[in-house]
């Protein structure tokens, strides 16, 4: 029976047993298996390895090459960075002192102006001064000469014959009291 | 599979599964015949040529998805060789990457729903294990010369435990390709036996919902195993390889 079943499996019947044991077949198996792996092993060795280990190879170049080229970019960016604020601290430097001389020299225009019209003001004062006080004496004289014509043609008018030295002396008199 | 009534109603055949069948009809099996072996074999072939070759033909600097996955394996493995076995295994690298992409695509393939697990059979993981096994002792005798016997001469250890340690490491030694297929073939085989069990249950109603779930469950427990399986044998390959490459010391 058990023989029977065994020859049947070379048929494609059913399994007595284990098939792995039945060694009628591993010659078969061996040779396929040689082939396969030989076959799998040329196509590694002549095709697939060196491609892949090329393709890594120059992913890491790539990678190598492309951090490099980062890290000389970002030291360039650092680079133009500082110009960057050297030339806007220099840029505030020269303002402040553009503005400084500026003030200074307004401040210089001023004071000149200032002193200028001072000047001017003081002149105008002093001439000012000087007309007040002859208008001053002038009224004062008129005043003296009316009050003198004015006491002569009150003493006419009340009827004396006024001696008119007399009378501007005496106006004269007055007046100073 | 008494009778052929029994088999109709409550049929469980786990092992079916893992039957060789010409694919072109005819009853015995050469060495040349083409077999669901070599069916599923070319697919794995065809699968890892779409995603390492097809995938990285424009060969971009910004790489597509199918790229970045094969970029990313391509790293995963070539790290793991660096990194285990030293600066100077890494010009076997090639061929660590070969057993991986095999393996990994032989299980994941397997997971496809009626197909056939190339990896789960003991004629091809032994196949395997042997080729890593010949092929590092092969180059830690090109290597090391004689000197690479001094790796069973453990001279850490006090000199009257050395003949004994010795042999333990000679039998661990030949040992390592047994467990480096076994562990392979058995974790799919058992893997694959059971979603196969579990689901002739199915055919009664009343644990049929339990079945589905536990299904699902189990395969995606088969997704991770296939792929850590992977790993594993990869990771032991360069661990042996690491003995070869890297002289006698550990």
């Amino acid at each position: 029976m058990v023989t029977e079943a065994t020859k049947a499996t070379g048929q494609g019947g059913e399994a007595v047993g284990m098939p792995q044991l039945d060694f009628s077949t591993w010659p078969n198996q061996i040779f396929w298996l040689l082939v396969t792996v030989v076959v799998i092993y040329l196509l590694l060795t002549r095709i697939a390895l060196p491609r892949i280990g090329a393709v890594l190879a120059d992913r890491k170049g790539a990678i190598t090459n492309d951090l490099a080229a980062a890290e000389e970019l970002k030291q360039k960016a650092l680079k133009a960075e500082k110009a960057y604020n050297e030339a806007l601290a220099q840029a505030r430097a020269d303002a402040a002192k553009i503005v400084a001389e500026a003030r200074a020299g307004i401040q210089k225009d001023l004071d000149a102006a200032l002193a200028k019209a001072d000047a001017q003001i003081a002149a105008k004062s002093a001439e000012s001064e000087g007309r007040i006080t002859e208008i001053r004496e002038g009224a004062l004289a008129a005043v003296t000469e009316v009050a003198k014509d004015t006491a002569r043609e009150i003493v006419a008018a009340l009827g004396g014959k006024a001696d008119a030295r007399s009378v501007a002396a005496a106006v004269t008199a007055r007046m100073k009291g | 599979m008494t009778t052929e009534g029994e088999s109709s109603g409550f049929a469980i055949h786990p092992m079916d599964q893992f039957v060789i069948k010409p694919l072109f009809g005819g009853t015995e099996i050469y060495w040349y015949t083409v077999t669901n072996v070599t069916l599923w074999m070319a697919i794995a072939v065809l699968c890892i040529a779409g995603l390492l070759v097809l995938g990285t033909r424009r060969r971009a600097i910004i790489p597509s998805r199918t790229q970045s996955v094969a970029e990313m394996i391509y790293g995963f493995i070539y790290n793991m060789v660096e990194e285990v076995t030293g600066h100077d295994g890494v010009k076997y690298f090639p061929y660590v990457m070969t057993l991986f992409l095999f393996i990994l695509f032989a299980n994941l393939l397997g997971l496809v729903p009626t197909s056939f697990t190339t990896t789960s059979h003991v004629a091809v993981t032994v196949t395997l294990a042997l080729m890593v096994f010949l092929g590092v002792t092969i180059l830690g005798f090109i290597r090391n010369g004689i000197g690479f016997l001094s790796m069973f001469w453990v001279s850490s250890a006090p000199l009257a435990v050395r003949p004994i340690l010795a042999v333990i490491e000679v039998i661990s030694y030949f040992v390592r390709p047994v467990s480096h297929s076994i562990r392979l073939a058995g974790n799919l085989m058992a893997g694959h036996a059971v979603i196969k069990v579990i689901a002739g249950f199915a055919s009664l109603a009343v644990v049929s919902p339990v079945v589905v779930g536990a299904v699902t469950a189990i395969y995606g427990l088969e997704l991770l195993v296939a792929v850590v399986q992977a790993y594993v044998f990869t990771i032991l390959t360069c661990v042996y390889l690491r003995d070869a490459v890297g002289g006698a010391h550990h």
